[in-house]
């Protein structure tokens, strides 16, 4: 015989067991309908497979398990699908869930079914895919999907099968009943299971306040070749707990956090061997199960087969219900059981007990009163924790400390609530603040996952951001070189000329081509996203035909920006920049004289450096007519014979007294410098005389400076002036000199690190060409500044 | 039909917070009775007094407080902090005293705090620490046992008593009646041995089968609550054997210095102390594992006060130092919870 350790705590009230004993298992009555949830297990809820107007047999399969951790449900009789939607389902939430109504034909007529004729001749996984079939889950109370606990895959080694006779809640004699009764069908189903798993030992744990049942299960087990062991347990609650019954049996503790198979250990309910017994030596699937009908409101307490899905209402009149006595209906034991507020609720495959309690059975939980830290509660823990602490933390929020007690190893058995003396619903509070914990990790969770989002997005934005810019360096590039082909063109009018009259491509035609392309892409995508959203097939050719159209596009688009920049920078264009910029030389030149004459006349200073001014001024225009005269081609004889009359003719209007912009600066500052000067010599001054004197030659330094300061806004504006009517605009052109700039700076960088000589060789090209399209435009630049 | 819906669990253990109290009050009554016999009524008054004023405080702070008069004060918590207070300062203290003690105990170091499971502290010992501070002739003037009155077991009348506490009687009637304690002989011994003391000291030699019995009573309580679960028996036990160890190791070391162990379990409050006061589950430690700290440390501190400190006995003190320990004792004796490879300890976020 085995050795029977001890748990932490406990508690031991009234086993109120008797009453239900008495009688033995009966019959409940075949009910008009019947309701089965789709989800009477752990797990994903089953999938219907029949529809409304349906005619079942009994055992018919109803709804298949969606998931590992599902169960099948099968009619438990014959007739006819009335309804499949939400009706109420015994849960603690009080919720309703999906559910099959089959309206009983009273025939009870089995659909064909047949056990396995020798369980041991075949796979091993096929006789788990057959439990799985029958739709068996865990019947002593959590409703575990029995099939998953069978077939655990190789990482568990099964060395200890334990199987839980405890039935330690008060009330409940489901358990108790079956073993006095059927205790062949509990150790067939042991043999079975045992066959499955291979496990070295087979415990049976079971509460010394159930005799008879021990007697027939030792009578049973005599037949067995297995090595059984009854082991008697002292009755104490919760013993039937299965981290409980593993410590009692065996003194190991099931490490926090971890399942009793992953220390080797696989805990099965008497009542679950007995319906795996059935459903493979009978081929029956569970569609019944035994439910203990109690409590001080029904007259004859007793045990009942009930068919799944029977309504609560029904067992209750076949146990004859005194009606006007219920105050509280609980669906299991009166320690962890669920209340319902409703008796037309179904009975489950979980449903081992209804307890129709009066008030004065269970009456109301009479007001809290303070916590004195009693510790009674500490010492009825089956679980080693501080529920005292854990009250105090749960009702003041700190939830971090009550996780730090370990409020997630809480069973939530209720034994501290059963002794306190002050009335405090502590499991409420536990579960309280268990759900506060759920809820907060959830929301931290979500607040993480928007982080990292938005760190995601961030990211593509910057990628973005950085393939935009090397975009637009290529294109500067390309312009650059585009800049070169148009010098090499002015250079050579004719030749560029002719290259122009054949390289322009039909650039209306290439820009239809690419809208086309563009719409082609838009449609594509579009259909592509409406077939993503409703997630149908074919989303693969969709997708295909998508990069196909995005490629076409992109092709259409390149070919347009090949075709377009070089007719609209032909050599036409440039033609007509060169003779705007000899014009404005021109126009600049005379300006320039004028002021000098002017100055001359009145022997202002800085008539030395104006003079300079004009003399460079000269030149230039002379340049810019030379570069004009060049540049024109024989072609365009009529055009240049107007361009220049028409071009000064513009300029003409703004040609006040010329200077170079420089100069005049120049002149201004020094103007201000001489009256700032006299000003304070004036200001200094003592005698009138002397004071006169100065004032006069302040009133004229004055004079003058405000010329000379007209003389460099006019130049100013005629620089502005000019460079409009040049169509530049001054601005862009000083930015595009800066970042030309930065461009050979980068290029030249790159040039250093390239190490390929093919890299470096192309790099170079660039970067030549870069240096070409920057020189282009200071020089334009220097026109005008 | 409309049926109750509530969670598990749906059935609780018939017991409530009031019968936790009645249990401890039936559990004073052999030490009241060997007070009463031992020191005469003034015990018997003060009880009464000190229950009357303390469930007038209590009923006068919850009215304040806005909280049901009824339903707080049937909890019995106010009465019974009355009773350990009453037992413990002399049967011979005026009704001031009293009253002040109650009123500390009642308002100021309970309610103040929220009411009974709020209180760090133990209010009958916090009052009778402010009363022996605050009042100290009153407070170390005890009453001499009967067994010390010379012949005919002479005793203060029932009237005389009553007149000592409510009015003033002559000083050569008290010193008639009161004396040193054992404990108070043997602080004060005046450069003589254990052994000449004892004598010498007509209370030790007297008086101290008195005070023996009277623990004896305490202790007889003490082990029919343990019986009835009102507590565990590791706060008093730890207690019992630190101080024991202590007195025994000194008591071996120098005989004629240190007195011995069996006195200092047998005399003042040591058992009083054990079984009613360290066992106050408000105020101590919370785990088994703590209990047991938190009632040594009680027992050593006993012993230190007693020997080297300055006031005779030390109950009051060492528990109340102890309270302030008791939420720091709690963080590290966590239990090791089923599955958990050892016990959590600290505060959240260490040795997770």
């Amino acid at each position: 015989m085995s050795q029977v350790f001890s748990f932490h705590g406990g508690i031991h009230p009234p086993e109120n067991k008797k009453q239900s004993t008495r009688a033995p298992i009966g019959k409940a009555p075949l009910p008009k309908q019947l309701v089965l949830p789709m989800q009477q297990h752990i797990g994903g809820p089953a999938d219907p497979l029949v529809k409304v107007g349906d005619s079942v047999l009994k055992g018919q399969l109803i709804a298949e398990p969606i998931g590992r951790i599902s169960a099948a449900v099968h009619a438990p009789t014959s007739g006819k699908v009335v309804d499949i939607a939400h009706y109420p389902i015994p849960h603690a939430s009080g919720l309703s869930g999906e559910c099959v109504v089959i309206e009983t034909d009273g025939e009870d007529r089995w659909i064909e079914h047949e056990g396995i004729a020798d369980y041991k001749a075949i796979e091993r996984a096929q006789l788990t895919e057959h439990i799985r079939a029958s739709g068996i889950s865990g019947m002593g109370g959590a409703g575990f999907p029995t099939d998953v606990k069978l077939h655990l895959g190789d990482n568990h080694i099964v060395n200890t099968l334990i199987i839980n006779a405890a039935e330690c809640e008060p009330y409940i004699t489901a358990d108790d009943m079956l073993m006095r009764e059927r205790p062949h069908e509990i150790i067939g189903g042991i043999e079975i299971i045992a066959h499955l798993l291979r496990p070295s030992h087979i415990l049976i744990g079971i509460e010394d306040n159930k005799t008879n049942a021990i007697h027939a299960l030792e009578a049973a087990v005599k037949h067995c070749d297995l090595n059984i062991d009854i082991i008697v347990v002292p009755t104490k609650y919760p013993s039937g707990g299965e981290r409980q019954l593993i410590k009692l049996l065996t003194d190991i503790e099931v490490p926090a956090g971890k399942i009793p198979a992953d220390i080797g250990i696989v805990c099965q309910n008497v009542g679950t061997t007995s319906a795996v017994y059935r459903a493979v030596h009978k081929g029956e699937p569970l569609i019944s199960r035994i439910v203990t009908v109690t409590g001080d409101a029904v007259r004859h307490p007793k045990n009942l087969e009930v068919l799944l899905g029977t309504p609560f209402s029904s067992l209750l009149e076949a146990c004859d219900l005194r009606p006007e006595a219920l105050s509280r209906l609980v669906m299991g034991g009166p320690m962890m059981g669920v209340t319902v507020d409703n008796d037309r609720i179904p009975v489950i495959k979980t449903t081992n007990c209804l307890i129709a309690a009066t008030k004065q059975e269970m009456p109301p939980a009479p007001p809290a009163q303070a916590c004195i830290r009693c510790g009674m509660c500490e010492q009825a823990c089956p679980a080693d924790l501080l529920p005292q602490q854990l009250y105090w933390f749960s009702k003041g929020r700190e939830f971090d400390k009550a996780k730090h007690h370990n409020l997630f190893d809480c069973i939530e058995c209720g034994a501290c609530a059963y002794v306190c003396p002050s009335n405090i619903p502590l499991v409420q509070y536990y579960r309280f603040a268990k759900s506060e914990i759920r809820t907060e990790e959830r929301e931290q969770q979500k607040a993480d996952h928007a982080r990292e989002r938005f760190e995601a997005r961030q990211a593509r934005l910057d990628r973005e951001a950085a393939e935009k810019e090397a975009k637009r360096k290529a294109r500067a590039a390309e312009a650059a070189k585009a800049q070169e082909a148009r010098k090499a063109a002015a250079a050579k009018p004719k030749e560029e000329a002719a290259a122009t009259a054949t390289a322009a491509p039909d650039i209306k035609q290439l820009k239809t081509a690419a809208a086309v392309a563009r719409t082609k892409l838009k449609k594509a995508q579009k259909a592509f996203d409406e077939a993503a959203a409703g997630n149908s097939e074919g989303l693969a050719e969709l997708e295909q035909a998508l990069n196909e159209a995005r490629l076409k596009a992109e092709e259409a688009e390149k070919a347009l920006s090949a075709g377009s920049p070089a007719p609209a920078e032909g050599g036409d264009a440039e033609l007509k920049q060169l003779k705007v910029a000899a014009a404005v030389a021109r126009t600049k030149l005379k300006k320039a004289q004028d002021a000098l004459k002017n100055a001359e006349d009145k022997g202002l200073e800085g008539i030395d450096k104006l003079r300079a001014t004009v003399e460079a001024l000269e030149q230039k225009a002379d340049e810019a007519q030379k570069a004009f005269d060049a540049a024109q081609p024989a072609d365009a004889a009529a055009k240049q014979e107007s361009a220049p009359k028409e071009t000064p003719a513009k300029a003409e209007p703004a040609a006040e007294p010329a200077l170079d912009a420089k100069a005049l600066k120049q002149q201004v500052s020094i103007m201000r410098t001489k009256l700032k000067k006299a000003e304070t010599a004036l200001e200094a001054a003592e005698s009138d005389e002397e004071r006169s004197s100065l004032q006069a030659d302040v009133d004229d330094l004055k004079k003058r400076f405000d010329e000379a300061t007209e003389a460099f806004n006019k130049v100013e504006k005629a620089k502005m002036d000019a460079a409009a009517q040049a169509g530049i605009d001054l601005k862009q052109l000083r930015i595009d000199a800066a970042m030309a700039k930065a461009a050979i700076t980068k290029g030249e960088r790159a040039l250093k690190k390239a190490e390929a000589d093919d890299e470096r060789a192309q790099i170079e090209q660039e970067l030549v060409a870069a240096q070409a399209k920057s020189d282009e435009l200071h020089k334009t630049l220097s026109q005008y500044d | 039909m409309a049926l109750i819906h509530l969670s598990s669990p749906h059935v609780s253990k018939a017991n409530s917070t009031a019968n936790v109290m009645r249990l401890v009050l039936l559990a004073t009554l052999p030490g009241i009775l060997a007070m009463t016999v031992f020191f005469g009524w003034g015990t018997l008054i003060q009880i009464v007094l000190a229950s009357v004023l303390a469930l007038a405080f209590e009923a006068a702070v919850l009215k304040l407080r806005k909280r049901p008069v009824g339903f707080f004060l049937s909890d019995g918590s106010a009465l019974v902090t009355a009773v350990l207070l009453a037992v413990a300062i002399p049967p011979f203290s005026a009704w001031w005293v009293t009253a002040t003690g109650i009123f500390f105990a009642i308002v100021i170091s309970k309610q103040l705090y929220g009411g009974l499971g709020n209180n760090p502290f133990n209010p009958a010992m916090v009052a009778y620490a402010l009363l022996l501070v605050s009042f100290p002739v009153e407070m170390t003037r005890w009453t001499a046992p009967i067994t010390q009155n010379g012949e005919g077991w002479h005793v203060a009348g029932f009237l005389d008593t009553l007149q000592v506490i409510f009015g003033s009687v002559e000083q050569q009637w008290y010193d008639s009646f009161t004396g040193a304690t054992p404990l108070d002989v043997l602080k004060h011994r005046a450069g003589l041995t254990t052994e000449e003391l004892w004598r010498q000291s007509d209370v030790l030699m007297n008086g101290v089968a008195a005070w023996y019995a009277i623990s004896a009573a305490w202790f007889m309580g003490g082990i029919f609550l343990l019986s009835r679960k009102i507590f565990t028996w590791h706060a008093p036990l730890s207690m019992l054997v630190a101080l024991f160890l202590m007195a025994s190791m000194f008591y071996g070391f120098d005989p004629d210095n240190y007195v011995s162990p069996i006195v200092h379990l047998g005399v003042g409050a040591t058992m009083l102390g054990a079984f009613f006061i360290v066992t106050d589950p408000v105020s101590s430690a919370t785990s088994n594992r703590g209990k047991i700290i938190y009632g040594a440390l009680i027992g050593v501190m006993i012993y230190i006060i007693r020997t080297w400190g300055n006031y005779p006995d030390a109950v009051a003190f060492s528990v109340l130092l102890m309270n302030l320990c008791a939420p720091f004792i709690d963080q590290y004796t966590q239990p090791r919870t089923y599955g958990h490879k050892k016990a959590n300890r600290g505060t959240k976020g260490k040795n997770q």
